[in-house]
């Protein structure tokens, strides 16, 4: 499975989502690629990614994506995170 | 990797800030000042914010100020900034901010593991409200676990 974060920079808030989410798939037991990227590349970034964990600030700049976009408030809150991906991933 | 030292010039609290503008560059003049960007950086932090909005706002209290590599950064640097009175960034969730963190990161490759790091520290949601509380420089490296 392929999972993108995104921000701004593709480096600060995107790769904290990262790390959280690899912990998390890590605990599930799920096995998942997570790569993180910034909003301008998404297209091309996020092209075959089941899903996206990102800000709501970025839903609208993601745009028409095949993948689950999942927003997340707490960066540093594993369990919205663990809560939200096990909702995505069903 | 650890986080970035944290010089004395690197950590500012108790600040005053009108509005998230004015908190931010605080966190840019306090990296100038530790010497890890040039004084441009604060406004690329703000245009990061004023394009995509405050997303940086990545967690109750606690906004993570940053750009991208480039001119404007020296060397991989982070400041720590805690302001007297929160301000809002606008964020529908996490405002308002009390402590601003600012990072300056030279290799967009090399910053993993400082962030690995940053997730370590504040995945155990106390720290932030122990950072707000921090009245001295001893105190807020203690709680980051880094050195002078």
């Amino acid at each position: 499975m392929k999972i993108v974060t995104i921000c701004g920079a593709g480096i600060g808030s995107s790769g904290i989502l990262k790390v959280n989410a690899e912990r998390v798939l890590a605990r599930l037991g799920i096995d998942a690629e997570v790569t993180a990227a910034d909003a301008s590349s998404v297209a091309s970034v996020a092209a075959d990614a089941q899903v996206i964990l990102t800000s709501a600030e970025f839903v609208e700049a993601i745009g028409k994506t095949y993948a689950d976009v999942i927003v997340i408030e707490n960066f540093f809150d594993t369990e919205e995170l663990r809560r939200k991906l096990e909702a995505g991933l069903g | 990797m650890p986080l970035p030292q944290l010089p004395e010039p690197a950590i500012v609290l108790g600040a005053r800030a009108d509005d998230w503008r004015g908190a931010v560059r605080l966190a840019g003049a306090a990296l100038a000042s530790s010497g890890a960007a040039r004084s441009g950086y604060s406004d690329e932090m703000i245009r990061m914010i004023e394009e995509h909005g405050p997303y940086v706002v990545i967690a109750p209290g606690l906004a993570l100020a940053h750009a991208r590599p480039g001119d404007e950064v020296l060397a991989d640097g982070l400041a720590v900034v805690t302001l007297s009175t929160p301000v809002f960034f606008g964020h529908p969730h996490n405002d308002p901010v009390s402590v601003v963190l600012g990072l300056a990161i030279t290799h967009p490759d090399a910053h993993l593991a400082t962030i690995a790091e940053l997730a370590n520290i504040f995945n155990d949601s106390t720290a932030i409200a122990e950072l707000a509380a921090a009245t001295d420089a001893v105190e807020v490296r203690r709680i980051l676990g880094v050195r002078a």
